[in-house]
């Protein structure tokens, strides 16, 4: 392999450049993104960077300096499209230039879902946080004391909520479902995150669905389904992303809720997914095809799609099916909430180290015997306990007798 | 090798103790121990990946 072409310069593309020179790649390396800006860190952007105090530093997701890679690095520059003849593989750019490559990675991630499809959507001060530019936007709103409006209590809906009533500001949110994240968390769990919310004086409104925004100009309120209106002078949509495939639409891949792969990442002869944008079968749990919006995922795949592509050989005999437990952490209020596995509101439930009433837990998740799943409220040090004791397939029942002889 | 941790930038997900429990230990008191200093080269790589995977960037390692 002497050309590797990685599309998407985020933690997952990043990831996979370093890995590449670690393991001695010494070809033409191209990084092509499509933001102006080097790979820089997302999580901080609903947390810190909302909090006043706005400090870019923080972003870097490298300590040593960029010229180590030795990159051809092309920022702001969209990928339009792949050639997948293995004659003359490239990634296709805006403007109609080509990057030929032996080797493809995509990790071009997710973007926010909006509501576009709504009146007022375009309304200004209807906002949605996925880039830097998006959290300076924001932060910039947040020093005029705005009444906020969140829609959707997910991760990082909850976020910006925790993070603007840390700042005194009425904060207002509306989650269409009945309790917030019930799907994934099931009832129990969504109201102990709903009622965290409440602690904490946030106006909480369940099973609010939103009809449309109003206002001269700018938002003054969000109109619901049932009819009453809230008050709004900056509205924060939160409604989960979509996988950014919308420059692949042709290319001769899978696309399915992301690009879908084989269990080692391979989407096509040559190329390999990470990050967001991939979706593939986790022999972890028998094979079921996942796509995975977190951190430590991207940054997993990174790496384990880079060594796919230079370690597998001519006959594929070195590649590796990639098998992590998911990995999940969110900050709001004082509280660290971290989940390990796959799991959903449908799987059996333990509560162990400590009570939901003080914020302060581990949920365990159990299907068929199996320990699939741990969800804690900051306890961290039992939440990676579990966390290997699912990649080790640990039983149920195993689960609960650590717990117990823990405590 | 030699493992340091910005303290300033940790904050005891306990990322690290997941990868490479040998080296890396969040207590009930929610801080972070490194329980030995100068691991054995036998855990570079265990170290290196937690390094990699923390998501503060807290972890280096000197030599
Ligand atoms: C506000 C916020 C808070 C978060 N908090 C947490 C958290 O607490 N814990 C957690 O686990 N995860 C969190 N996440 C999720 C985490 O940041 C993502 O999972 C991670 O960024 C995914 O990395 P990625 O490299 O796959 O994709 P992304 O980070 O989405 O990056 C993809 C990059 O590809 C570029 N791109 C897209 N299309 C093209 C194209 N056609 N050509 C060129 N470039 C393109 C995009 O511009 C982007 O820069 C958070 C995300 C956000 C937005
Ligand atoms: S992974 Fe990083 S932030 Fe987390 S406990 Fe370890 S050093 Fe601290």
């Amino acid at each position: 392999m002497e050309s590797i072409a990685v599309v998407g310069a985020s933690l997952a593309g990043l990831r996979a450049v370093e890995t590449l020179r670690r393991e001695g790649f010494d070809g033409r390396l191209t990084l092509i993104g499509a933001e102006n800006h080097l790979p820089y860190d997302r999580p901080p952007l609903s947390k810190v960077m909302l909090a006043g105090g706005w400090d870019e530093s923080n972003l870097s997701l490298r300590t040593n300096p960029y010229d180590d890679l030795d990159l051809d690095l092309r920022l702001g520059t969209r990928a339009s499209g792949l050639d997948l003849d293995p004659a003359r593989r490239a990634v296709l750019l805006d403007g109609g230039d080509r990057v030929q490559a032996d080797g493809i990675l995509l990790a071009t991630g997710s973007q926010a879902r909006t509501m576009d499809g709504l009146p007022g959507h375009e309304l200004d001060g209807v906002c949605t946080l996925r880039t830097v530019d998006d959290a300076r936007d924001i932060a910039a709103r947040l020093d005029a004391s705005p009444r906020v409006v969140v829609v959707g209590a997910g991760f990082i809906g909850s976020e910006v909520a925790a993070t603007c009533r840390g700042r005194g500001l009425d904060v207002t949110v509306l989650e269409a479902l009945p309790q917030p994240m019930v799907r994934g968390l099931g009832p129990m769990l969504g109201a102990v995150c709903a009622q965290l919310h409440r602690d904490h004086g946030v106006d909480l409104h369940l099973g609010a669905g939103v009809e449309g925004f109003e206002g001269d100009g700018r938002v003054e309120r969000v109109r619901l389904v049932d009819g009453r209106t809230i008050d709004a002078d900056l509205v924060v949509v939160g409604i989960g992303v979509v996988p950014a495939t919308d420059w692949l639409e042709g290319s001769g891949l899978t696309l399915d809720n992301g690009v879908v792969c084989d269990a080692t990442l391979r989407a096509a002869p040559g190329v390999v997914a990470a990050g967001d944008v991939c979706r593939w079968p986790n022999p972890l749990f028998d094979g079921e095809l996942m796509r995975l919006e977190h951190w430590t995922n991207a940054a997993e795949q990174g790496v384990a799609a880079a060594l796919r592509l230079v370690r597998a050989g001519p006959d594929e005999a070195g590649a590796e099916p990639f098998a992590p437990v998911p990995f999940v952490w969110s900050d709001q209020y004082d509280v660290k909430i971290q989940s390990a596995g796959r799991f959903t509101g449908e799987d059996e439930v333990a509560i162990v180290h400590g009570t939901t009433e003080e914020y302060r837990f581990v949920a365990l998740f159990g299907r068929a015997g199996r320990l699939i799943g741990a969800l804690a409220f900051s306890r961290p040090r039992n939440l990676m306990q579990y966390r290997r004791m699912i990649f080790e397939r640990a039983s149920f029942a195993a689960a609960l007798e650590h717990a117990h002889a823990a405590s | 090798m030699k493992v340091v941790v910005d303290f300033d930038k940790c904050e005891s997900n306990a990322v690290c103790m997941g990868i490479a429990p040998e080296v890396f230990e969040v207590r009930d008191d929610d801080f972070l121990y490194i329980l030995q200093e100068e691991p054995d080269e036998s855990l570079r790589p265990k170290v290196e990946e937690a390094a990699r995977m923390c998501p503060k960037l807290a972890i280096t390692i000197e030599g």
